[in-house]
């Protein structure tokens, strides 16, 4: 059966070209970056050569890069550090709508006595400029906003509010682990201070992350040992990892516009298609200010896990944010911070794009979920 | 993605007699939208008491609907009182199991049965969350009774369990303490339970008992309506009445036997009586 992969803000397909510039540090040269022989020196020049390649994608010098292993490391690390420089400021600002690997950070430095405000979004998942500039106190350590939503896709402002940050001299992380290779981003004009990405959200394998510190921040490590990074991150680096996220940050680049204009396209076809065809149905977050590859859809009197397994059926792979698809009893509290009524939130699928998509998936798609969402409001018994 | 059998992924594709029956004589509806699930369950029950014919309409996941579907199958063919015998471990074992946090979509299903069996029999179709106890979890509007009786009769042992199987405590958990103390007083107590198990009565005992019922319980409560009661018969578990009186004449007869005579007497003669009038 066919496959059509629409959960890639879950994870990407690892690009050909990724695999190849990762092959030979698996096999042939696995010397350790850091001995002072040839044959480990080579493996290092691969880790700088990765360093560059992600800094030239987000604008920033190399030595402003540290490798970690995924998005939440990078997360974790960027709220450490930044109450660890500042001890004797006790005040967070999040958002409701952050992921967790934020959020539940946010909420562990709650229990250990610091104080933590989660800024609110409208109907539409946008948060409100006024709200955040009063939260922002002499008091205040870190602001931490993601750059865009994983489940609805809303981009955030975050150069405003980064701006309003440093007006009052305060330290601005984002979590850009949705945002970065979807969209440019430019952090020569961009003033945040550190910035969260992962390697498998753009075609690069798990386990590779990296976290963007700009020069002259204080920085404290969250993993200590070795003075691997700079002695910013201790442990031995993934190299066939690194090369890979070097090579698909390469690649992000090339296909940066690709995101923007056809996976847009695609998308926005996708969307009407399937709006076209099944009735009572919406979509949540913020059209007019999204990531171009993602779309998440609410049916209304019907369940989201029940929609996803018909779907899987067909080969078509998506994701929920209803309450059965994560062993939690209520919808994601994205969904529930938006607003979406629970006759729309439990039934709500995202659909996630990239430039692999092709329009024969996209049209599959539209021909076959209309099906499925007949078939489950016919045995629901909410008719209205 | 959730492990399930392909006994859960048989029903849910191709659900069993899904959708409304429209000559159904009995409605139980449970869950709601703002919980997440909802069940909706027809029969079509003979004078009898046999059910015939069933129908469902399921808002929630492939557990809900699988559990909707394998319980429709279940109950076709079986007396009232049969199938008023079956939990929600019999709706899991029927699935092949259910992964431990779906365990809720089981017993929705007893309780779907249970309220459209009540409504058939004249009593409340409300069903029993909002029928008795107090309430413990306003998220999902469960009841301190529901908690103990799924407690009791799936052996939970942790707050995760109680969780899985009622949904109370799964959202804001304010009443997880509350859960935490029912559950702790319930684990003390069931030993105790096993101890002593209530001792069976003999033939005489149980007619004794009836009769002592009837005399000091039911007779003054029909009278006041200018009613009376006569015992017919007691064969094993099951009792024959006769109503005198006004009461003869009512209408509402079965509703009296149900919620009056049968409830009293299973309340202070055993719990597995079942009365019938002559």
């Amino acid at each position: 059966m066919k496959t059509v992969y629409l959960d890639n803000n879950a994870t990407t397909a690892v690009d050909p070209e990724v695999l190849d510039a990762m092959l030979p540090y698996l096999r042939d040269l696995y010397g350790n970056p850091s001995s002072m022989h040839t044959f480990g020196g080579q493996v290092g020049d691969a880790v700088e050569t990765a360093r560059a390649r992600l800094a030239a994608l987000l604008g920033a010098s190399p030595k402003e890069i540290i490798f970690t292993s995924c998005g939440s490391e990078s997360d974790n690390t960027a709220v450490w550090s930044a109450l660890r420089t500042q001890p004797e400021k006790r005040h967070l600002i999040t958002t409701r709508v952050e992921h967790p690997a934020v959020l539940n950070v946010a909420q562990y430095w709650e229990q250990q006595g610091y104080s933590v405000t989660y800024l609110s979004v409208d109907a539409k998942g946008r948060l409100d400029l006024d709200e955040y500039a009063r939260a922002l106190t002499d008091d205040t350590a870190l602001v931490s906003i993601m750059f865009a939503n994983n489940e609805v896709g809303n981009i955030y402002p975050i150069q405003c509010m980064a701006e309003t940050a440093k007006e009052r001299g305060v330290l601005f992380h984002t979590d850009a682990v949705q945002a970065v290779g979807k969209m440019p981003i430019d952090l020569s004009h961009l003033p945040v201070d550190m910035l969260s990405l992962s390697g498998h959200k753009i075609h690069a394998p798990k386990g590779i992350g990296a976290l963007y510190v700009r020069k002259g921040v204080r920085f404290r490590p969250f993993l200590r040992g070795g003075h691997q990074e700079l002695g910013r991150r201790a442990g031995t680096e993934n190299v066939p990892c690194i090369a890979g996220i070097g090579m698909a940050a390469k690649l992000a680049g090339e296909h940066i516009q690709d995101e923007r204009v056809y996976v847009a396209q695609l998308r926005d076809k996708l969307e009407n298609g399937i709006i076209a065809r099944v009735p009572d149905c919406m979509v949540n977050g913020d059209p007019e200010n999204r990531l171009p590859n993602t779309s998440n859809i609410a049916f209304k009197n019907v369940e989201g896990e029940a929609i996803l397994l018909m779907l899987d059926q067909l080969g078509i792979c998506a994701s929920s944010g209803s309450a059965c698809t994560s062993g939690s009893l209520e919808p994601s509290h994205v969904l529930r911070s938006i607003g979406v009524p629970f006759n729309y939130a439990h039934g709500s699928v995202r659909l996630s794009l990239s430039h692999y998509t092709t329009e024969e998936e996209v049209d599959y798609v539209i021909e076959h979920l209309p099906g499925v969402i007949e078939t489950l409001r016919a045995i629901s018994p909410f008719k209205d | 993605m959730w492990s399930y059998t392909q006994t859960v992924h048989d029903h849910f594709l191709q659900p069993h007699n899904a959708g409304p029956l429209k000559d159904a004589n009995a409605v139980g509806e449970v869950g709601s939208l703002a919980c997440g699930d909802a069940l909706k369950l027809y029969l079509k029950i003979s004078v009898q008491g046999v059910i015939e014919k069933t129908g469902f309409e399921t808002f929630g996941c492939a557990s809900a609907i699988a559990s909707s579907s394998v319980l429709t199958e279940m109950i076709k063919g079986m007396t009232v009182d049969e199938a008023l015998k079956l939990t929600n471990k019999d709706i899991a074992a029927a699935l092949g199991g259910l992964p431990k946090e779906k365990m809720h979509c089981s017993v929705m299903g007893q309780e779907a049965l249970e309220a459209a069996i009540r409504q058939w029999k004249g009593e409340s179709p409300v069903p029993q969350a909002h029928e008795e106890g107090k309430l413990v979890c306003k998220c999902f509007g469960v009841t301190d009774a529901q908690i103990i009786r799924t407690i009791r009769e799936n052996s939970l042992k942790s707050l995760e369990e109680v969780t899985n199987y009622t949904k109370a405590g799964g959202a804001c958990g304010d009443c997880l303490n509350k859960i935490a103390e029912i559950l702790a007083t319930e684990l003390k107590q069931k030993p105790l339970a096993e101890l002593k198990p209530r001792p069976r009565m003999t033939n005489v005992q149980r007619m004794q008992q009836i009769l002592k019922t009837i005399d000091e319980e039911i007779r003054p409560q029909l009278a006041v309506d200018g009613g009376d009661i006569e015992l017919v018969d007691v064969d094993d578990r099951r009792v024959v009445v006769s109503l005198r009186g006004r009461c003869a004449q009512c209408r509402s007869s079965d509703v009296t036997i149900r919620n009056l005579v049968e409830r009293l007497l299973r309340e202070h003669v055993e719990p597995d009586l079942t009365v019938e009038e002559a």
